[in-house]
């Protein structure tokens, strides 16, 4: 019996790890032998997105809870990393024409004559890269705090996520003279004293951004893996029994928010700096609910799948928004309804359901052993 | 009153009402250690609720409840099971998507904190207190299965396997046999006959015969009150409970 679980248990990690090797190899070695700098500079945008993806499907897939405010977060992310650019590229000598020189231009334009104090500590590259993840995180944790604990959960949860996307857009676009408004935070130019716009730099950045998603795959697949992973499976089913078994249910759906939170704002921090600006647009509803929809195209169980999905929606979106820039509106919400009522586990359930079997059932042909199949039926849990 | 020091759990006084409906009116029962008490009583009598009340999961108005001297109304559910209180669901409460391992590992009374939980390791202590508790309920040969895909009887094993593991020192079943063929029944009964060693139970049954089969003692509930308690032999031939009861 035993014998049997850890073949069990091998043949997963194999199909998981080859799966995720496969990624890797599209990702640092087809792509950026298939595409200009231009596309791929794109793609490692949209692969920006895919951070937040991952974090939807640990906490809508495995745990239900649906998130529609991740934009929050990824937006923190961003904003942080883009705070530390600002800054280097505010130097005395750079922005001697304005009134008060070494503050961000948007800053002097909206007749601030000092640097705000929540702006001092991101002249530290250190404490803007410890900011991008824990600023997220604890805001993760206030909100989970006061809605778990709460027993908030359902639709009150993802529309009081809802909610404070719209407030933190608000509040972004309300305070132009410290955040930049509703143009966001732009013309950010060197990371410490490396001009990030140039396509050697771009190009650079692109494979950190790569070598980043997959670590976090990894440590996605890592948590999955645990016995917390399942307790988040067991409290999507039977939450009061998991709750009777002894555990404070609330802590696992804090623990699981902020990881969500935390991963998409190291997405939003490689947007700032791949695309070299952030705005308010990437932060309230609209763009928090897209990002549901690339993790629901992809399969909300699959993280994996999470990562295809939203390059196929965002390689679509740009397609369609290229040649008919008013039909993409309504190609997303079919495809919302779409995924919905057609095929509700996405591209990894289609990928579970059809391919999958067939490719098992060749690789046994050609011989290759059996009890390694490298993609093994798994369970809608996986 | 007596002294609740000598009772595992002593329940006093307690109150429960909904919109000013009191589910439970002034309920006072006792359980020894190694007791097994029965709760029965007509649809709508209050049973389920003593069971949620004693359980943490809804909040008594008054009253109180004593497990081992440790009141129980101020604490929150996941400590009332830490204290030694396992309670087991109507309808079979397991998890789907997991297997039948997994549901038991879940329960298994080690890494209940967030971190514990991730630095969870499966080891030989684990797989073989599973393994034991598997055999137990009957599900030794299913532990790969997800399940989902067990039978209504099955899943009720799973789940009362599911606080073996814990280990509880007071088991609260509700209703452990309802929807369950005879022969799903029997094989209960000899489930509940070997678990009960060293734990006191309190279950609620309809099934006279079953009750009959496993209860020291019976407390009968009518509209949130006792009717009667005693031994299944003095409730069954008291004229009160025969009428509002048994007679139907």
């Amino acid at each position: 019996m035993t014998r049997t679980l850890q073949g069990r248990l091998f043949g997963r990690i194999d199909g998981d790890i080859a799966g995720i090797l496969l990624l890797a190899a599209l990702l640092v070695i087809v792509l950026p032998l298939g595409l200009d700098i231009f596309r791929l500079n794109m793609v490692g945008k949209y692969l920006t997105y895919a951070f937040v993806a991952l974090g939807l499907v640990l906490c809508w897939g495995s745990a239900g809870i649906l998130s529609l405010g991740q934009g929050i977060f990824f937006g923190i992310g961003g904003y942080c990393m883009a705070m530390f650019l600002k800054l280097e590229a505010s130097s005395p000598e750079a922005t001697k024409i304005q009134s008060t020189p070494g503050i961000p231009d948007f800053m002097d334009w909206n007749q601030l004559k000092a640097l705000p104090w929540f702006w001092e500590p991101f002249h530290s590259l250190t404490f803007a890269t410890v900011a991008v993840v824990a600023v997220p995180a604890l805001l993760a944790f206030i909100v989970g705090l006061a809605m778990f604990k709460r027993r908030v959960g359902g639709v009150y949860f993802a529309i009081i996520t809802q909610a404070f996307a719209a407030i933190l857009t608000i509040l972004i676009v309300g305070q132009q003279g410290y955040t930049g408004g509703i143009n966001g935070i732009t013309d950010l130019r060197t990371l410490k004293g490396w001009d990030i716009r140039t396509d050697e730099a771009k190009l650079v950045l692109y494979f950190v951004n790569a070598a980043l998603l997959i670590g976090c795959i990894l440590l996605c697949l890592y948590v999955r893996r645990s016995k917390l992973g399942r307790i988040l499976v067991a409290l999507r089913d039977k939450e009061d029994r998991v709750r009777f078994s002894g555990y404070d249910v609330a802590n696992f759906k804090i623990f699981v928010f902020c990881f969500a939170a935390a991963l998409s704002a190291v997405g939003g921090a490689m947007f700032t700096l791949q695309v070299g600006f952030m705005s308010p647009s990437f932060v309230g509803i609209v763009p928090s609910i897209e990002m549901v929809i690339y993790c629901a195209v992809g399969g909300r169980l699959s993280l994996l799948g999470a990562v295809y999905g939203t390059l196929l929606v965002n390689w679509a979106k740009t397609m369609l928004s290229e040649s008919f820039p008013e039909l993409w509106l309504f190609a997303m919400g079919a495809l919302f309804i779409g995924v919905v009522m057609v095929f509700p586990n996405g591209l990894a359930g289609l990928y579970q359901q059809f391919i999958a079997p067939r490719l098992g059932r060749l690789l046994l042909r050609t011989g290759t052993r059996a009890g390694a199949p490298i993609i093994p039926p798994h369970t809608a849990a996986d | 009153m007596a002294n609740s020091t000598d009772y595992l759990l002593a329940v006093e006084g307690l109150t429960v009402s909904f919109d000013g409906f009191k589910a439970v009116n002034d309920l006072s029962f006792y359980v020894d250690s190694n007791e097994i008490h029965v709760i029965i009583g007509p649809n709508g009598a209050g049973k389920t609720t003593v069971l949620d009340l004693i359980c943490g999961r809804t909040k008594a108005s008054g009253g109180s409840i004593k497990f081992r001297n440790k009141e129980l109304t101020a604490m929150k559910e996941h400590q009332i099971v830490k204290a030694g209180v396992g309670r087991k669901f109507q309808n079979p409460s397991i998890y789907d998507d997991l297997t039948v391992f997994e549901n038991l590992e879940i329960s298994y009374p080690r890494g209940r904190s967030v971190f514990g939980a991730l630095a969870f390791k499966r080891d030989a202590a684990v797989r073989e207190r599973v393994a034991e508790i598997a055999e137990m309920i009957f599900l030794a040969d299913h532990l790969d299965q997800r399940a989902e895909y067990l039978s209504h009887g099955q899943k009720q094993w799973l789940e009362i396997g599911m606080l073996l593991i814990q280990d509880p020192e007071l088991l609260m079943l509700d209703e452990p046999v309802a929807g369950m063929s005879v022969n799903e029944r029997k094989k209960t009964a000899e489930l509940l006959n070997k678990i009960i060693q060293n734990r006191s139970v309190l279950v609620i049954e309809h099934d006279m015969k079953f009750v009959e089969d496993i209860a020291h003692r019976v407390t009968v509930l009518h509209q949130g009150k006792i009717l009667s308690e005693g031994s299944m032999e003095r409730v069954k031939n008291d004229p009160k409970v025969v009428e509002v009861y048994l007679g139907h």
